[in-house]
């Protein structure tokens, strides 16, 4: 038993509804109780859908429970498919029907029904979302997938966007003009908008292009594995990603790498002078292990940024961040457990946070600027416009994303000068943003200040009022990284106080 | 005293009801936590459940509240189900380590879900035993909130049936207002009734724990709202008596409300009069405002809430609009017939749900709003049909004469929307 009140993951039958619902022609027939069907609501409200899931839930109740549970799948079953038509069904159990052990996959099997049944097991108490949507997704394809030539044409097909997926409706635009660039033409997209027929014909593609391994990585390896079609590992976020990605489909295709760059904005974005200022931000990242990835490469080496720290929920994931955080010199925080992240976000004191909508409430409540880069998602994270992440356009995208949430160079350096500024000042927060300014509540001058002892670190290290006043003065974007520069500074240097000499000469010791 | 007339065509108590039996396109009683554990300050409610209970939770709050809310789910794990691991001892561990770190909190509700019915985990022992380890300082109860047992609000019915057994007994006359409100409309109830010379009064929830609600033969309890069957059964047992009135929904509800507690306790004509003369003459106009876009016209209510009923009526009777068919999850004579019977003949009254053949019904009527779960409201307007999203009248102040012109809003609203957008080509 385990006290959570946030999760980043819903139960794995979720994971199949995104599959399911990402689908047409495809319908799920779940045994679970009254109540689960809330589950629609993620897709027709978080992401407008304007579609019912095509989902059937049996809805028992507690009197059910005493009778027939079994004979009511059946009836489901049999209704769905006479009122829905579908192409095949997948069916699976909720974590409330598969503790009453009816079997769902057992019984549509003796049902005699003229289109292919797919069978799920999804353990609903060991395993989570991700895992179900790309269960689900293998198990279609095993199913379905029909051995037969390549296409005439250069192809490949591009596995893993699902429903509520992270700007997967977009990144798939972008991915599949990418490839037309290459000369290579995309065969199916899947489960994305996918019917059961389509995931037929996946093995007459040359190759597959994974772009959502969450999702999508299990399928890819069958298909690798039973129809020799081999699938690309870089997922083209970023623009060093996506020139590896190019470079990596262009070996697997034996096409050229020479690609139109015109219309990627982000490394003259970054280097013109406007960006100094994000030069050596420390930023903490935290999501999916994919989009995590990505972003630490883009933090480092595309923006400038420091990255402090890495970590992801999907314990999927795990090794690969792990690997990756050793690279840059961090700890990996593998957790779904959103109070940890909290805890190592406080600790990290980070000037900026790429995550998810999890982390975006943390920054809110710690007052650190963030920028969604992953799910879980939010109907914010469903914008009208176009915003990939992936290729040349997604790189511009992203640019945008990350800096939007800070404060912009000139006006950091204003605060700096006019720090005691009474309406413009660090608490009012960017002027670019909305909401109203705060004014800054004057100290009392007449209030005598304690001398010493204001605050102990946990290090038992103190800080002299004096000290602890001129740290104040610094804004609250850098405030977090002085007081930890400052901190290890002392305890380097043996020292038991921080005076104000020491807070500078901490200063002029990590000056860059 | 302005009694409301019955309609002249004859009302719908005695309508026939159309009962189906398919699949429920409805929440559970578990989200009803999501304003409880606002309602009652001191309290925290802790799910027995799954990560499905959490990711419901979690989703049907819509935006998240960071600040420590006062639920969380105790999600059982593998180990749990094989019996590995002795969930009560798992449980008495998670409490112990909830109540330390949370020492305002006074009242705990462990909350029964799907699963933990499943493998029948006796919360009532739980509960018992935890009461002894944390007493006096917390109070431990359990209830049910789970799908296979709890429609939606039901999960509010169920808290506050819990609470009856516990609350102090008393043989004043007393009068209990049942029935957990925004604080804002609760607090003009309450001076509703203070000017009426009604008193004393208590209330079911109380904001905290110390407060002295208390029952026993000689107390008259109203319901604010329609979902309270099981908390109704459970103060007669306690000898309380009921009130029975239409919700106080509108104007004409809440006079009606108001008049059924006024008679109980000998309040004059004229001092009725004099108190609710001028807001329901404010109540009437802002309805009259606000019901300009709703008038001549249909609506159909999908089954949500147990509040179908009286809004109908509401929606009929003050709003100029027709009723084609209200269903709810469950009809209780004792508590919705005041309401069935001021709601004019016409509609088909349904109770539970075939959500595929209530669409098909709804598609062919075409009715003009139709009121419906979150699940279906997108799909529906993307075939041209104008719909309010049910769960908002749950989630807003909609009750008693200030609030009436706002629930005539809440309707009005998408269809004055609708006839706002203007996309096409100005030609």
């Amino acid at each position: 038993m385990k006290l959570t009140v946030w999760t980043y993951e819903g139960p794995p039958h979720v994971g199949a509804m995104r599959v399911a619902t990402a689908m047409k022609g495809l319908h799920y027939v779940l045994h679970a109780p009254q109540g689960d069907t809330y589950a629609d609501l993620l897709f027709t409200m978080i992401e407008r859908r304007n579609h019912r899931p095509p989902v059937t839930y049996t809805t028992f109740q507690a009197r059910d429970l005493g009778s027939d549970t079994a004979t009511l799948f059946k009836t489901s079953c049999h209704d769905a498919v006479d009122r829905f038509d579908p192409e095949a069904i997948i069916v699976g159990a909720s974590c409330t029907a598969e503790l009453i052990q009816d079997d769902p996959a057992g019984l549509a099997e003796t049902m005699g029904l003229s289109i292919p049944v797919i069978p799920l097991e999804l353990p609903s108490y060991s395993r989570k979302e991700n895992f179900g949507a790309d269960e689900t997704f293998y198990q279609i394809v095993r199913h379905l997938a029909q051995p037969q030539e390549r296409t005439a044409r250069l192809t490949c097909n591009i596995l893993g966007p699902t429903a509520l997926g992270f700007r997967a409706r977009d990144d798939v635009e972008e991915l599949t003009g990418l490839l037309s660039e290459m000369g290579i033409d995309v065969h199916v997209v899947a489960p994305l908008n996918a019917t059961p027929s389509d995931i037929a014909r996946l093995p007459a593609a040359h190759f597959n292009v994974l772009l959502a391994p969450e999702t999508g990585e299990a399928a890819a390896r069958f298909l690798e594995r039973e129809f020799k079609q081999p699938f690309t590992r870089i997922v083209p976020i970023g623009v060093g990603a996506t020139r590896d990605f190019i470079a990596e489909v262009a070996q697997i295709a034996g096409v050229s790498p020479k690609v139109d760059e015109s219309r990627l904005r982000l490394p003259w974005w970054s280097k013109s002078v406007d960006s100094t200022y994000l030069t050596g931000k420390r930023v903490f990242i935290f999501g999916d292990g994919t989009h995590v990835a990505a972003h630490a490469r883009i933090a480092r080496d595309e923006m400038g940024f420091e990255v402090v720290g890495i970590g992801c929920y999907n314990r999927e994931m795990a090794r690969p961040i792990r690997t990756l955080a050793k690279e840059y010199g961090v700890e990996a925080l593998i957790t779904d457990d959103y109070l940890e992240v909290e805890a190592a976000i406080e600790r990290f004191a980070p000037e900026m946070i790429l995550g998810t909508q999890m982390e975006r409430h943390i920054g809110k409540r710690l007052g650190i600027p963030c920028a969604v880069i992953s799910s879980p998602v939010h109907v914010q994270d469903f914008p009208a416009r176009y915003s990939p992440q992936v290729g040349f356009e997604g790189a511009n995208v992203i640019f945008d994303t990350l800096i939007h949430p800070l404060v912009m160079g000139l006006e950091e350096h204003l605060l700096t000068m006019f720090r005691d500024d009474f309406e413009f000042h660090d608490d009012a927060g960017a002027s670019h943003h909305g909401g109203k300014a705060k004014q800054r509540i004057e100290a009392d001058p007449q209030e005598a200040e304690p001398q010493v002892a204001e605050t102990a670190t946990g290090d038992n290290i103190i800080w002299l009022s004096d000290a602890e006043k001129e740290l104040k003065k610094i804004p609250f974007f850098v405030r977090g990284k002085a007081r930890r520069n400052t901190e290890n500074f002392a305890v380097e240097k043996g020292l038991r106080e921080i005076s104000l000499d020491t807070l500078y000469e901490a200063k002029a010791h990590y000056a860059r | 005293m302005n009694v409301p007339l019955t309609p002249s065509n004859g009302g719908c108590r005695n309508a026939p009801v159309l009962k189906e039996r398919g699949q429920r396109e409805v929440f559970c009683g578990l989200t009803g936590i999501i304003w409880l554990h606002r309602k009652m300050q001191d309290a925290f409610f802790l799910v027995v459940g799954s990560r499905t209970c959490a990711h419901l939770l979690q989703s049907a709050a819509g935006v998240m509240i960071f600040a420590e809310p006062r639920f969380g789910t105790a999600i059982l794990e593998e180990q749990d189900l094989a019996g590995m691991a002795d969930a009560h001892q798992e449980l008495d561990r998670e409490v112990a380590r909830l109540l330390e770190r949370r020492p305002d909190i006074r009242q705990l509700f462990l909350v029964g879900s799907c699963p933990s019915e499943v493998i029948k985990i006796d919360l009532a022992r739980a509960a018992e035993r935890l009461s002894k380890v944390h007493a006096p300082h917390v109070r431990v109860l359990n209830y049910s909130g789970s799908g296979i047992e709890t429609t939606f609000t039901e999960g509010e019915d169920a808290c506050l049936a819990s609470m009856v057994p516990v609350l102090k007994d008393t043989t004043a006359r007393e009068l209990l207002l049942v029935g957990a409100l925004p604080d804002v409309v609760e607090d003009q109830m309450l001076s509703l009734l203070d000017a009426l010379g009604i008193g004393p009064i208590r209330l079911l929830p109380a904001r905290r724990i110390d407060e002295t609600t208390a029952v026993g033969p000689n107390t008259v309890f109203a319901l604010t709202q329609p979902f309270l069957g099981e908390t109704h059964a459970a103060l007669e047992r306690r000898g309380a008596r009921h009130l029975a009135a239409p919700f106080p929904f509108g104007e004409e509800g809440t006079t009606a409300w108001l008049r059924a507690i006024a008679l109980e306790f000998g309040v004059s004509e004229e001092k009725f009069e004099e108190v609710t003369a001028a807001p329901r003459a404010r109540a009437r106009k802002a309805i009259a405002q606000a019901a300009e876009a709703l008038r001549g016209k249909s609506v159909f209510f999908f089954p949500d809430s147990q509040l179908e009923i009286p809004l109908a009526r509401f929606l009929t009777r003050e709003c100029g609009m027709s009723a084609v068919e209200v269903g709810s999850p469950y009809i209780h004579d004792a508590l919705h017939g005041p309401d069935l019977e001021l709601l004019p003949a016409g509609p088909q009254i349904a109770e539970g749900q075939d959500v595929e053949k209530q669409l098909d019904r709804a598609k062919a009527a075409r009715p003009d709003l139709t009121v419906c779960g979150l699940g279906l409201a997108n799909p529906l307007e993307a075939e041209g049909m104008t719909t309010k999203w049910a769960i908002e009248l749950v989630f807003t102040p909609v009750h008693f004469y200030e609030q009436a012109g706002d629930l005539a809003g809440l309707f009005s609203r998408p269809v004055r929307r609708k006839q706002l957008l203007r996309m096409e080509a100005a030609e």
